[in-house]
Formats: structure tokens, sequence, C-alpha cells
């Protein structure tokens, strides 16, 4: 049995309401919360990035059950916003957790890129390379200044470690589902991303996740009624309930894996931290269906069924999903654009 | 800080190993290879120990003034804390607001970017301190 060991997220303390980004603007401030489905978004503080949310995402796994460094032997982190252009971020998450004979990258795929190193990870688990490995989501995602993205571009990050034994989340199949689709992409040397605007739903979000989301239910040989909880990738508040009403999924099943509407969409984070958020939750034989989607454009699919270890596992280790959403500290706009480094000063 | 001593130094930045003499058992951080109370006892011998990052504040300060890096956390809190372990560690306590730290509270370590070379230097990271959830 090849799945999750064990897992941890962390989402930054601090938040900005959309209506008060919507002020700055000229926007109503009801319009981000009607149109969008966001009410909030989180919000680095100054001095945290992808890889300390990594870490201390990783730390929250770690204290939920501890596997010491010498076991793992791969670590993947998924990211847009990795601090360093040139210099792994995987290599800092192998010194804190002294993992000195890990296979360590860095991956990049928009916000899936932090199911493509679960995917990752579980194959070389499954293909008896290794017996543990770490995947992780993380970001510190940017819009540019008024653009649609400001009100969701969040940061937030969740740590799987997988491996055989003791999995108290067997991960039954996966797929994927890839084509070459421009909807949002940021240029070398670009600080803020551009974006096809409505071109980033239907060709891209609707159709990728749609075609992974059948992929993998055709290949388990399950409909939508035999999951418990569905993740999609939460861009905004709307769009997965959207795609969960094409699908054939009730809202029931989408609104536990649904946060972005409390902390934005915390891209590499954003299906990672769903699916924690419904493990914090779930009981033994519950089964989840995850979906994520990276713009550009792809989609990595997940069928979970939750074991009986999930009984004797120490969840309340850690902080849960839902105790991160709830403990927030809100900021201005402008504390928010001092926190992201925003303000222009001379060299 | 120069990239060779951040080098050095970076297992006991980002997970608090400090060590412990043998002899007597005072553990230190950050880490002392000769126990200043055993002296030559205790050459060679000390062992490493990783610090639970829990502590108490000691004492603490709260600093307006503009430091390079530190502008933008202006006013942040700088203390000593207190770990269960022995050490008085000095380090910044942050997601705070700092007419809420007081003396006796209960703080652990994070993990954060503690200063960076200007704009194309290295980050150093390292651990800071936040209060206790309720």
């Amino acid at each position: 049995m090849t799945g999750i060991v064990t897992y941890g997220s962390y989402i930054p303390i601090y938040r900005i309401k959309t209506a008060e980004i919507a002020k700055m603007w000229g926007d109503k401030p009801e319009h981000p919360e009607k149109g969008l489905g966001l009410l909030a978004k989180s919000v680095p503080g100054y001095d945290e990035d992808a890889a300390t949310i990594a870490v201390e995402a990783l730390r929250n796994a770690l204290k939920r059950k501890n596997i010491p460094g010498e076991k793992i032997g791969a670590i993947f982190v998924g990211s847009e916003s990795h601090p360093y252009a040139v210099k792994p971020t995987a290599s800092l998450i192998a010194e804190v957790v002294g993992a000195y004979k890990a296979h360590a990258a860095d991956l990049e795929f928009a916000c899936k890129a932090g199911t493509a190193a679960m995917q990752n990870v579980y194959a070389m688990v499954k293909a008896g390379m290794i017996d543990y490995g770490i995947a992780i989501g993380t970001d510190t995602s940017q819009g540019q200044p008024g653009d649609a993205l400001d009100y969701s571009a969040s940061a937030g990050g969740t740590a799987y470690i997988i491996g055989k034994e003791d999995v108290i989340a067997e991960i039954n199949h996966t797929v994927s589902f890839v084509t070459d689709t421009p909807d949002f992409w940021r240029r070398e040397g670009q600080r803020y991303p551009s974006h096809g605007g409505r071109f980033t739903g239907e060709p891209a979000y609707f159709k990728h996740v749609m075609s992974s989301a059948k992929m993998l239910m055709e290949k388990a040989g399950t409909k939508p009624e035999d999951y418990d909880y569905v993740v999609f990738h939460q861009p905004n508040g709307k769009f997965p309930y959207r795609v969960g009403k094409r699908l054939g999924f009730s809202n029931d099943q989408i609104k536990s894996g649904l946060i972005s509407p409390y902390i934005g969409n915390t891209y590499s984070g954003g299906t990672p931290t769903g699916l924690s958020a419904v493990l914090d939750i779930a009981k033994p034989g519950d089964r989840i269906i995850a979906v994520s989607f990276g713009s550009g454009a792809g989609s990595d699919a997940f069928d979970i069924t939750v074991t009986d270890k999930m009984d004797s596992y120490n969840r309340d280790a850690a902080p849960k999903v839902m105790d991160m959403v709830n403990r927030a500290k809100y900021i201005d706009y402008a504390t928010y654009l001092k926190f992201r480094r925003m303000i222009v000063e001379v060299d | 800080m120069v990239v060779p001593r951040f080098w050095r130094e970076r297992r006991y930045r980002y997970s608090l190993i400090g060590t412990r003499c043998p002899v007597c058992g005072t553990v230190y951080f950050p880490p002392r290879d000769v126990c200043p109370k055993c002296g030559r006892e205790s050459v060679g011998k000390m062992e490493e120990v990783q610090l639970s990052g829990k502590g108490k504040v000691y004492s603490y300060t709260v600093v307006h003034q503009n430091v390079l890096g530190y502008k933008y956390q202006k006013p942040y809190v700088m203390a000593i804390i207190e770990t269960p372990e022995g050490p008085k560690i000095t380090g910044q306590i942050v997601d705070v607001d700092p007419e809420k730290v007081h003396i006796g509270m209960p703080v652990h370590a994070v993990f954060r970017r503690i200063a960076e070379d200007g704009k194309a230097g290295i980050i150093q990271y390292g651990y800071k301190f936040v209060p206790d959830e309720k």
C-alpha cells in the first residue's frame, strides 16, 4: 500500500479583506465576494517566503508523525515563487530535516507544482526506489496590483510524506492531463504574471480539471457519488462549485476542501491544502478525489482512501487547516504593500 | 554576514542545535566545543542536542530605530527567551502586537528569513519566535 504517511500545512497569520483591496482600486467593496466568492486572502509576513512556509508545513507534518531524515529518499518542492531563481528550495528542506541522501529538486508548474511533487514521490515509493519521500506545495504568489489576481494571489503550503508503512490515506490511482494552453504566464525577469482573462476559465481550468477527473474515475471505475469528499484547485471561491456541478458532485462533497473564500488562492499550495483540510476531518474508509490545476496547462487527479491507521494517527499534534484559517490578523492595503515588498525605493 | 560563516552555522540556525556537556549536563546554545565549567574534561566529548524550540520571554525590548534591513518590520520585538533546556536565546518575536508582549509569555520557535545580503546576495534563514496559541 502506497500513500500518505503524514501531512501538515501552514498558512501565514496575516489577512487582507478583499473589500479593502476593492476600496483601494475603486471597485465596489462587495464585488470580489459576489463576483469571485473571495472574502479575504492570506498575506505572508515580511520575513516569510515559499521556503519558510514549506519548512513550517513540513514541521507540522513531522509533529504528527516523525520520520527521521535518514529515511527520507526524495524531496520535491513545487512552487512558482521559489525564493531564488537559481538555488533550490529542496536543498534547504533537506538540511532542515537532515535528509542528506535524498534526491532533491524543485518543481514549477503554476498552481499544480505541489501535486506534481506528490506524483513524483508516489512513483519513487511505488517503484521501490525509496522508503519515504517529501512532497511540498508552497507559494507566496503575487498578482499585479489592481489586477483581478490582486484579490486572490495569497500564501500557504502543505507537506506530505509518502511511504508504504503506516499509511493513513492510500493513493489508489493518480492520473494527469496536459496541453499547451497559455492562460497564465510570467516571462523571465518579469515581476508579475500576465493572464488571458476569461480565457483562464473554459479552455484552461474547466477543460483540464474535467478531463483529469473523468480519466481518473474511468480508471478507478468510480462515479462522483462514490466519494465522500472532492477537492478541486481553488483559484477563487466559485470555480470549484461550478466544475463540481458539471462533473456531478454536490456542494456538500466540495465545501470541506474549499478554503479559498477565506485565504485566497495559495497556488501550488492550493489543492494540497484543500486535501489537508479534508484529511483533518476524514474517517477511516472515507474516499476522496483531489484534482489540481496548473496554468499552462495541466491537471493532476488523485483517488484516495483513508485507512484504519487514521484512528491511531496523532492529527491533534499540529494545527489543523481550519485552526490556521481562523487565526487571522487583518492588515490594510498599505501594510500589504509593505509586507509584499511592493514599495519602490531608490537603491 | 559572509557566506562561509552563515553556511557553517546553518544547522544551529535552522534547527536550534546546541551542545550538551556530558560531564555536568549543561546545555549550550549556540553550541560550544568546550564546557567552560568542566574545561579539559569536556574536550572532545560535547554532544549535539536539539532544543525543543519552546520557551518563555525572559526579557524584551521594542525597537523603533531604522535598523538596516528591519525598516519594514519596525516597531519590532527583540527578546531573550528562556528555554526549558537551559540556554537563554536572543531572538525576534514576530506575528505579535508589541504591546501584548510580556515577561513570562510562552513562545515557540518558527522558521523565518532573518536577513538578506542586498537584492542579489544570499537569504539567511533561521529561528524567530511567535506567541503560543491559546
